[in-house]
C-alpha cells in the first residue's frame, strides 16, 4: 500500500511506544523479583534469587496452585463437552432461536464478572444451599464452566463453519455410518481447535478471581486470590512479586501454543 | 469397509450401526441431544442463577437477625438512588470505563493499522498479533500487581520523573484509569485489527488516487469499515472496566469504583439483596449500550 514516508514513520514510532507501553510493566515485574530489598524500593540496588526460591517452596502458594489446577482441569472438562455440542448445533442445523443461543453463550463473558459472580452467589444462598449443596470447591468450578463454555464454542464453531458439512457428506455416501463419520472425519477436523479451546479455557479459569471470590466456599483459595489476599500485605511484596514473575513466564509456552493451533482471531478473550 | 476398527463383538456393531441410523434418519432428535445438556447448563444454571439475582434485588435484610427477608420491597433501589455517594460513584465508574475505552481505541487504532497495513511480511504480521495479544494472557492480577509497582510512592513512575522535578499521580483514579486500559488493550487491538485485515489494500489506493489526504482516506473510507471492530472491542473494554473492583483495590488507593460497593455489600455488611440491587446498575448499563451498538453489527464481530 502507498502511504506517505512520513506517514509511515509516525505510525512504526507509535506502534513501538505502544509495544512499549504493553511490555514495560511486565518486565518491571520480572526485573524487580530479583531485587533483594524486603520493602518496595526502586531502582533494584542488590541483586538475590531468594524470592523465587520462597514463592517456589512456599506452602501457600503450592495449595492455592493445585486449587487452580484442580478448578481450570474441571471447568476445561465442562466447557469442552458443552461449547463443542452448543458449536455442532449451531454450526451444523437450521433452527429457530439458534441467534438467541449465541447471544446466550456469550453473556457470561459479555457482563461484568460482578454480575455473574452475584448471581450465582445468590442462587447458592437461596435455592442450592437449602438443597444441601454449600460453597465449596464444586460451585467455582460451575462457575467457571459458565465462562469458559463460550471460548470452546468459539474454537469449534470458526472450525467447524471453515470446513463445511461436505466432508461428513462425503463420508457417509460412502457408506460410514454417524460414529464412525465422527471418530474418522469430524474429530481429527475439529481437532486442533478443541486443544486450542481447552488452552485458552484453562487460562482463563487459571486467571479468574471475581467470580471466584463470589463462589468459593471458606478455605478454598485459588492462586489469583492468594496473591490478591497477600498483594496488599506489606511484608509479603517480595514473594507476590516472586509469583508474578513465575506465572508471566509460565503462561507464554501454552498461550503461543493455543494461538498457533486456533484459527479464529487469534488471542482475544473470546 | 465402514467400521473397520472397531474392537467391539459383530452384535454391538449392529446395534450401535442401527441407532447410528436412526439418528441419521430423526435430525430433530439428534439436535436435542446435542442440545439438551448445554441449554439446561445455560438457561437452569446461568439464567436462572441471573433470575434470582433479579428476585433477591427485591429482598431485605432484617437489621436485627440479619436474616433475608423474602418480601417484595423496593427499598434497596430507594437507597441507591437517593444516597449522594453511590450516585458520585456511579457516575465516577461510568466515567472512567468511558475513558478507558476511548484510551484503548486510540491506543489500538494506530497500532492495528501498523501491523495490517505498514508491515509487508506476513510472518512480521503474526508474530506481532502474537506479541500483541501474549500479555493478554500474563495474569490480571500480575498485571495489577505490575501497576501498583509502576505507580506506588518512589516507584517506576516517580523514579523516572524525577530528573524532570515532576512525580507521578501515585495511587488513585487516574492510575486505577491507565491500569484498567492496559490491561484491556488486547482485547480492543485484536477485533480493529481482524477488521482492518479484511479491508482491501486497493480501496486505500483508490482514495489516494483521487487525491484524498492520508486523514481524509482514514475519516472517510477506513473508520466506517473498520467501525464494527471498534465498537466490538468498546463492548469489552466498557463492561469489563464497568464492572471492576479488583484494580480499584490494587492501585486505587482510597478510591471506590460502583462494583466496590456491591463486593463491599456480599463481605463485610453480609448484605446480599442489597449487593443484588447494586449489581443491576452495571448489567442495565451494558444491556443499555449493547441496544445502541447492535445497529452497527458489532455483535458478529465479537
Amino acid at each position: 500500500m502507498t502511504l506517505s514516508r512520513r506517514a509511515r514513520m509516525v505510525l512504526t514510532g507509535i506502534a513501538v511506544l505502544v509495544l512499549a507501553f504493553i511490555y514495560s510493566p511486565l518486565l518491571v515485574v520480572l526485573v524487580n523479583s530479583f531485587n533483594s530489598s524486603k520493602v518496595f524500593s526502586w531502582p533494584p540496588r542488590s541483586w538475590t534469587t531468594q524470592w523465587w526460591h520462597k514463592a517456589v517452596t512456599n506452602v501457600g502458594v503450592r495449595d492455592a496452585l493445585w486449587t487452580s489446577v484442580k478448578v481450570g482441569l474441571a471447568a476445561t472438562f465442562v466447557a469442552l463437552v458443552l461449547g463443542s455440542m452448543i458449536a455442532f448445533a449451531v454450526a451444523r442445523y437450521q433452527w429457530f432461536g439458534r441467534g438467541v443461543i449465541s447471544f446466550l453463550v456469550i453473556l457470561p463473558i459479555a457482563l461484568p464478572g460482578i454480575v455473574t459472580g452475584i448471581a450465582l452467589n445468590s442462587a447458592i444462598t437461596t435455592v442450592l444451599r437449602p438443597v444441601g449443596i454449600n460453597f465449596g470447591l464444586l460451585t467455582v468450578i460451575i462457575g467457571h464452566a459458565t465462562f469458559c463454555i463460550v471460548i470452546v464454542f468459539n474454537n469449534v464453531v470458526a472450525r467447524l463453519r471453515r470446513t463445511g458439512g461436505s466432508l461428513e457428506e462425503a463420508s457417509m455416501d460412502l457408506g460410514a455410518d454417524s460414529f464412525t463419520t465422527f471418530r474418522r472425519v469430524t474429530f481429527p477436523v475439529i481437532r486442533s481447535s478443541l486443544v486450542a479451546g481447552a488452552l485458552l479455557a484453562f487460562a482463563l479459569s487459571f486467571d479468574e478471581i471475581v467470580v471466584t471470590t463470589f463462589t468459593a466456599g471458606p478455605g478454598i483459595q485459588t492462586l489469583p486470590q492468594w496473591i490478591f489476599n497477600n498483594l496488599l500485605r506489606p511484608n509479603q511484596g517480595p514473594i507476590v512479586n516472586a509469583v508474578a514473575a513465575l506465572l508471566i513466564v509460565a503462561f507464554i509456552a501454552p498461550v503461543y501454543l493455543a494461538q498457533r493451533l486456533s484459527d479464529g482471531r487469534s488471542g482475544g478473550r473470546l | 469397509m465402514t467400521s473397520t476398527t472397531t474392537t467391539a463383538g459383530p452384535a454391538a456393531r449392529r446395534r450401535s450401526s442401527r441407532l447410528s441410523a436412526y439418528l441419521h434418519a430423526h435430525p430433530t432428535l439428534r439436535l436435542g441431544a446435542l442440545l439438551s445438556a448445554p441449554l439446561t447448563w445455560l438457561i437452569v444454571l446461568y439464567l436462572g442463577s441471573l433470575t434470582v439475582m433479579f428476585i433477591s434485588a427485591f429482598w431485605t435484610v432484617n437489621a436485627f437477625t440479619n436474616e433475608i427477608e423474602k418480601r417484595f420491597s423496593t427499598s434497596n433501589f430507594q437507597q441507591l438512588i437517593t444516597t449522594p455517594v453511590y450516585r458520585t460513584v456511579a457516575i465516577r465508574t461510568v466515567t472512567i470505563a468511558a475513558t478507558v475505552t476511548v484510551i484503548d481505541a486510540v491506543l489500538a487504532l494506530p497500532l492495528a493499522f501498523f501491523i495490517a497495513k505498514v508491515v509487508h511480511s506476513r510472518r512480521a504480521r503474526a508474530a506481532l498479533v502474537v506479541a500483541v495479544s501474549m500479555p493478554l494472557w500474563a495474569g490480571y492480577l500480575v498485571k495489577g500487581y505490575a501497576w501498583r509497582v509502576m505507580f506506588d510512592h518512589n516507584g517506576v513512575i516517580d523514579w523516572a520523573l524525577r530528573p524532570l522535578g515532576l512525580s507521578g499521580p501515585g495511587l488513585g483514579i487516574p492510575a486505577t484509569t491507565i491500569a484498567l486500559a492496559y490491561i484491556w488493550l488486547p482485547f480492543m487491538i485484536l477485533p480493529i485489527y481482524a477488521a482492518l485485515d479484511r479491508l482491501p489494500d486497493s480501496l486505500l489506493d483508490a482514495a489516494a488516487d483521487l487525491g484524498a489526504p492520508a486523514w481524509r482516506t482514514f475519516r472517510t473510507v477506513v473508520m466506517p469499515l473498520i467501525w464494527p471492530g471498534v465498537v466490538a472491542g468498546s463492548i469489552f473494554t466498557f463492561s469489563l472496566s464497568l464492572g471492576d473492583y479488583i484494580m480499584v483495590r490494587i492501585v486505587g488507593g482510597k478510591a471506590q469504583m460502583f462494583a466496590s460497593i456491591v463486593y463491599d455489600n456480599i463481605g463485610v455488611a453480609g448484605n446480599l439483596p442489597f449487593a443484588a440491587a447494586a449489581a443491576l446498575f452495571p448489567v442495565i448499563v451494558v444491556v443499555l449500550y449493547l441496544v445502541v451498538v447492535r445497529r452497527t453489527g458489532a455483535l458478529d464481530n465479537l
